[in-house]
């Protein structure tokens, strides 16, 4: 089983978290920039954060055999801090970057008018840099959230293919599969979602534009939640070829759009279940030797 | 007018590329060379505009870090050695781990005049090993003799080859030697292999002419 885990916060995580998430199949992730648990006070503060997701963690990562990729954005918790809206000024200089394969987390926290504000900025600047967009959607009031969320993709001319909503769940789902987003989905421990009810989720509306994630953080969380979703699929008679579309090839396939993914497909033959991995990095550049 | 030695000749390099990636070269190129202060903005882009891996036809050199220093030569050919060192420090300070190691090889390339070894020493706290090896190239003969020992010895640690190390048989000391033996001591202490490196600095160490301790 290839596993590409398309959102886990891995500057919170440990060496034995990438040990045993190479052993289960992880060959690539996507690392969203996000809210440290500890609330930020400068931009500098964030401008350090940024730079260990394109520099630091991105070489830890790939000691372990695994790509490592991040979106970057102000995340909206934090865009209610003035003293943090300056954040805004230095994304063009990250956006730029190989490996930044996305805006994001944006999207709502509290649906605060200073979250608005920096939610439309950062759509407007993920059209200018024509990546995608990665949206966070609130654990409180996630129905209202979402729904804002997606008037406000709409007028951003953003193309809905180019935007995953995540953290859905049973009642947000369908709202986001109408207007043509692309569906994440994070699998908690004790929250979110689990992998029994993604496989359900799957079941009734197929395989389509959807990414499944541990989302692992400095939470109690699981870095091995896709390995463990992938095997709940199997059980409930998916193939393994469905497995490594949901867990591999979509995520290959929504990030791809950047232009900008730093995966060895070598990396990812030796955990492939009999795909073509190399198909599927047209339009990529490759990273070769990064193991050095 | 600076003028920095590139990674790979002319030939070497566009002779690697496809006719898109040289295409793009040139653009990149023609950007820089109307306005060298648009360097920061030509080196993200650089590597999926081109290309990288292994440049065929030059040992140990990488693709993505022959175009950026030729985009550095190119932004030298119009900018004094200070304004040349105020740009690199703006890429290095945004730069991603790939670009950092693009400008201090750019400055291993680089005039005495331009003198980064500020850039060396940030390179050198960091444990990146390919940031690391890149700031132990020839620009390091910037490096006073205490930060180039230490450097030396974070080869060792971190493994980055001490065939990177410019200058080794030349700077080697007896300082160096006692260094590096405590390390082999403390590695045989704990029942650790001791890196054959280790063997190679002392060898080196040995072969130096004598020097003064704190010359």
């Amino acid at each position: 089983m290839r596993i590409f885990d398309p959102h886990i916060h891995m500057t919170s995580r440990t060496t034995d978290d990438y040990e045993a998430m190479h052993a289960a199949g992880v060959r690539a992730l996507v690392e969203p920039a996000f809210w440290l648990g500890q609330p930020r006070t400068s931009v500098g503060s964030f401008t350090d954060y940024f730079d260990a997701l394109v520099g630091w963690e991105r070489f830890r990562a790939s000691q372990f055999g695994i790509a490592h990729h991040c979106t970057i954005a102000l995340n909206p918790k934090e865009a209610n801090d003035p003293r943090c809206a300056e954040v805004l000024d230095v994304l063009p200089r990250y956006l730029a970057k190989d490996g930044v394969v996305a805006v994001g987390e944006v999207g709502f926290d509290s649906m605060t008018v200073e979250e608005e504000k920096a939610f439309v900025r950062q759509l407007e600047l993920a059209v200018e840099f024509e990546l995608p967009a990665m949206v966070h959607t609130p654990h409180r009031d996630k129905e209202q959230g979402t729904r804002r969320t997606l008037e406000l993709v709409t007028e951003s001319g953003l193309a809905p293919g180019m935007v995953v909503v995540d953290h859905l769940n049973e009642v947000t789902v369908d709202q986001v599969d109408e207007a043509g987003c692309w569906m994440g989905f994070s699998i908690y421990p004790d929250t979110k979602m689990d992998e029994h009810r993604m496989v359900a989720i799957l079941q009734r509306r197929g395989l389509d534009r959807v990414l499944v994630n541990s989302a692992a953080d400095w939470g109690r969380s699981d870095p091995l939640k896709t390995a463990k979703t992938g095997a709940a699929m199997l059980e409930a008679g998916f193939s393994a070829d469905d497995v490594d579309r949901v867990l591999w090839r979509n995520p290959v396939e929504f990030f791809g759009q950047s232009g900008r993914l730093l995966v060895d497909p070598d990396l990812a033959d030796d955990a492939a279940t009999g795909a073509d991995a190399s198909a599927t990095f047209e339009g990529n550049s490759i990273l070769r030797g990064s193991r050095d | 007018m600076t003028e920095i030695r590139p990674l790979a000749d002319d030939d070497t390099l566009r002779g690697a590329l496809d006719e898109r990636s040289r295409a793009q070269l040139d653009a990149l190129t023609a950007e820089v060379a109307e306005d060298p202060t648009r360097l920061g903005r030509a080196f993200p882009a650089a590597a999926r505009r081109t290309g990288r891996g292994p440049l065929a036809g030059a040992d140990g050199v990488l693709l993505e870090d022959a175009v950026r220093v030729a985009l550095v030569r190119t932004a030298g050919r119009s900018l004094d050695p200070e304004p040349l060192l105020a740009e690199l420090r703006e890429v290095y300070r945004y730069g991603d781990s790939d670009e950092k190691r693009a400008v201090l090889h750019a400055l291993s390339g680089a005039p005495d005049e331009v003198d980064g070894t500020d850039l060396l020493l940030d390179a050198l706290r960091t444990n990146d090993t390919r940031l690391v090896a890149a700031a132990m190239g020839p620009h390091s003969d910037r490096l006073d003799d205490d930060a180039w020992r230490q450097g030396v010895l974070k080869c060792l640690f971190t493994g980055v080859p001490v065939a990177a190390v410019t200058g080794l048989t030349r700077r080697a000391d007896r300082e160096l030697a006692e260094m590096v033996q405590r390390y082999r001591r403390e590695r045989e202490a704990a029942g650790r292999d001791v890196p054959p490196d280790v063997q190679v600095v002392l060898d080196a160490c040995a072969a130096s002419p004598e020097k003064p301790k704190d010359s």
